[in-house]
């Protein structure tokens, strides 16, 4: 994915699986994004905490919506209420 | 460089692109201070001229020794003929120790990371490494990229071997 494609940024990190989870929203709804993976450390993570005010992953940043947010809940409801496919929401699968 | 030996690496199967040629482009994790994200070459020489640097694993001392070089030279941001200068290193090391390094030399460059050395292979100087059987990395090389095509070529010819500072900067001066 180049980085001029995707509005959606997602900070991650490696194995976390609630960065996980949210890849698998924008992923089931073809949700461009581009991802940039940081550290275990959180004191290595000034670059999440200056965009979110929180140094917790995931956390994402939709430039279509001017929307930044954390927590992997919160997310995967934001994705899904702003990108969702209704016949998946729906129960009707493919 | 004294007092210690340097081999002859003459066997090694070299095929860079000269100066003229297309730079090979190529994605790969792309790691600064703060995190790393996918990036290919030409969307960082659309913005502004590149010189890639290949030089060993990060940890091996040539790692060490260019990085300390190239920061005291100043070269990363150099007005130049469109854009900045961007100096983009490269190695097999993981974006981990990328990190690593960039905060441990004050680096203020970007590395990218290429552990299975097909950017090497692109750029024909990947070699295998004596010793460490399955590794394979780059020898070291300088190419300096202006809207994808080489402007300066360097590959090392011996081991180990550095780059001419006063070389590639005039090649710099020269954009």
């Amino acid at each position: 994915m180049s980085r001029s494609e995707a509005a959606i940024t997602l900070y991650r990190l490696q194995a976390c699986p609630y960065c996980e989870r949210v890849v698998r929203v924008l992923q089931d709804n073809d949700v461009p994004y581009e991802s940039r993976f940081v550290e275990p450390m959180h004191s290595d993570r000034n670059v999440v905490r200056r965009i979110s005010g929180k140094r917790t992953v995931p956390a994402i940043v939709d430039e279509n919506t001017g929307v930044t947010m954390s927590e992997s809940a919160n997310i995967v409801e934001y994705v899904e209420a702003e990108y969702g496919d209704q016949e998946t929401d729906t129960g009707v699968e493919a | 460089m004294v007092d210690f030996e340097v081999v002859d690496i003459s066997h090694v199967d070299v095929d860079a692109p000269e100066v003229g040629d297309g730079a090979p482009d190529f994605t790969r994790p792309l790691v600064n201070d703060e995190y790393w994200q996918d990036t290919a070459l030409s969307e960082l020489y659309n913005e502004g001229p590149v010189l890639l640097v290949f030089h060993p694993m990060d940890g091996a001392f040539p790692a060490t020794y260019v990085w300390n070089e190239i920061r005291d030279r100043g070269w990363e941001g150099r007005e130049a003929s469109y854009g900045d200068l961007q100096v983009i290193g490269v190695s097999v090391s993981s974006p981990y120790e990328h990190k690593t390094l960039i905060q441990e030399r004050g680096i203020d460059s970007r590395l990218f990371s290429d552990p299975g050395a097909e950017v090497a292979e692109a750029y024909g100087i990947d070699w295998e490494l004596d010793g460490m059987t399955g590794v394979r990395e780059p020898l070291p090389a300088v190419f300096l990229v202006e809207e994808g095509t080489v402007r300066y070529a360097w590959v090392a010819e011996e081991w180990p071997d550095f780059p001419n500072y006063d070389e590639i900067e005039a090649a710099i001066d020269d954009l």
